[in-house]
């Protein structure tokens, strides 16, 4: 499992700076901070006027890269592993978002397509857990 | 200095994943694990996430442009059709089997972590296999590399 409890005052702060993230980017910018989309285009290497995206993941790496990710637990195989990263990268990119696109700036638009969709992969991965438990224990 | 503001809103989201412990798959598949050792950090983490994006976002849907003019590209908000629903149930079983979502993999690998890379290597095939999936299905470009619509 995933090691200690996070302090309560970790998860809200954390949670108002990724909002705070989110907002400067569209109150400024104008745009969404979805990071499989700006994943998706920086990868196709669109660049140009859409230089930001490039900015915008090197802003969300440096952290990591200065300070590390601190403990990490691991939940799958590295084979599991490679799987579930082919059904997040194909599955954020035909839904058109993920956590971050969807689940938070979209909930905060209020967007009913986007509050459908963070209801769905909440839903299917609470329910895949519960699947690999129950494999896994038996 | 669009570059710099999204260098800044980076920043300040990719402390906010660290900070909350988003980062770990530990703490995401704890959250995920709703029969079994549940913990709700995930969930206070969204709501103080909400609590911030809110305002911002309906002001910004009640001006139509950004603070410095830039026009802020409308989504359809009201459009659920299968490809939202199919994608999304997809990246579930995918966050469910890993913890890992694509901005705290990303962080993952930044970190050094050695096997953030088979995952991230994973996304990278995913997503242009989804590229080829939408064109094929469509016609189009998913993403919407062409348009530049936004994607949520």
């Amino acid at each position: 499992m995933g090691g200690a409890a996070i302090p309560v005052w970790h998860s809200l702060a954390g949670g108002a700076l990724i909002g705070a993230g989110a907002a400067v980017l569209l109150l400024f910018d104008g745009q969404v901070a979805g990071i499989s989309g700006i994943l998706d285009r920086a990868l196709h290497g669109v660049l140009g006027e859409q230089a930001w995206r490039v900015a915008f993941l090197a802003g969300l790496l440096l952290p990591a890269v200065i300070l590390g990710t601190g403990p990490v637990s691991w939940q799958a195989s590295p084979g599991v592993l490679g799987l579930a990263g082919v059904l997040v990268g194909f599955g954020t990119r035909v839904g058109s978002g993920c956590t971050s696109g969807h689940g938070v700036c979209g909930a905060a638009n209020l967007s009913p397509r986007s509050i459908v969709a963070t209801v769905t992969f909440i839903a299917v991965a609470i329910v895949t857990v519960a699947v690999v438990r129950r494999v896994t224990v038996t | 200095m669009t570059a710099v503001i999204a260098l800044v809103a980076g920043l300040l989201f990719g402390l906010g994943l660290l900070l909350s412990g988003m980062t770990n798959p530990g703490n995401i598949i704890a959250f995920l694990d709703v029969t079994g050792a549940w913990r709700p950090s995930l969930a206070l983490t969204m709501t103080a996430a909400f609590a911030v994006a809110f305002p911002a976002f309906t002001v910004a849907r009640i001006r139509g442009v950004s603070l410095r003019n830039l026009l802020i590209p409308q989504s359809d908000r009201f459009r659920i059709d299968r490809p939202l629903l199919l994608g999304s149930a997809i990246f579930g079983v995918g966050w469910g089997l890993s913890g890992v979502c694509p901005g705290p993999g990303l962080m993952l690998l930044a970190g050094g972590d050695s096997r953030a890379y088979i995952f991230v290597l994973g996304v990278a095939a995913g997503v242009f296999a989804a590229g080829r999936f939408s064109r094929l299905r469509n016609g189009t470009v998913t993403g919407d590399v062409r348009t530049n619509r936004p994607t949520a």
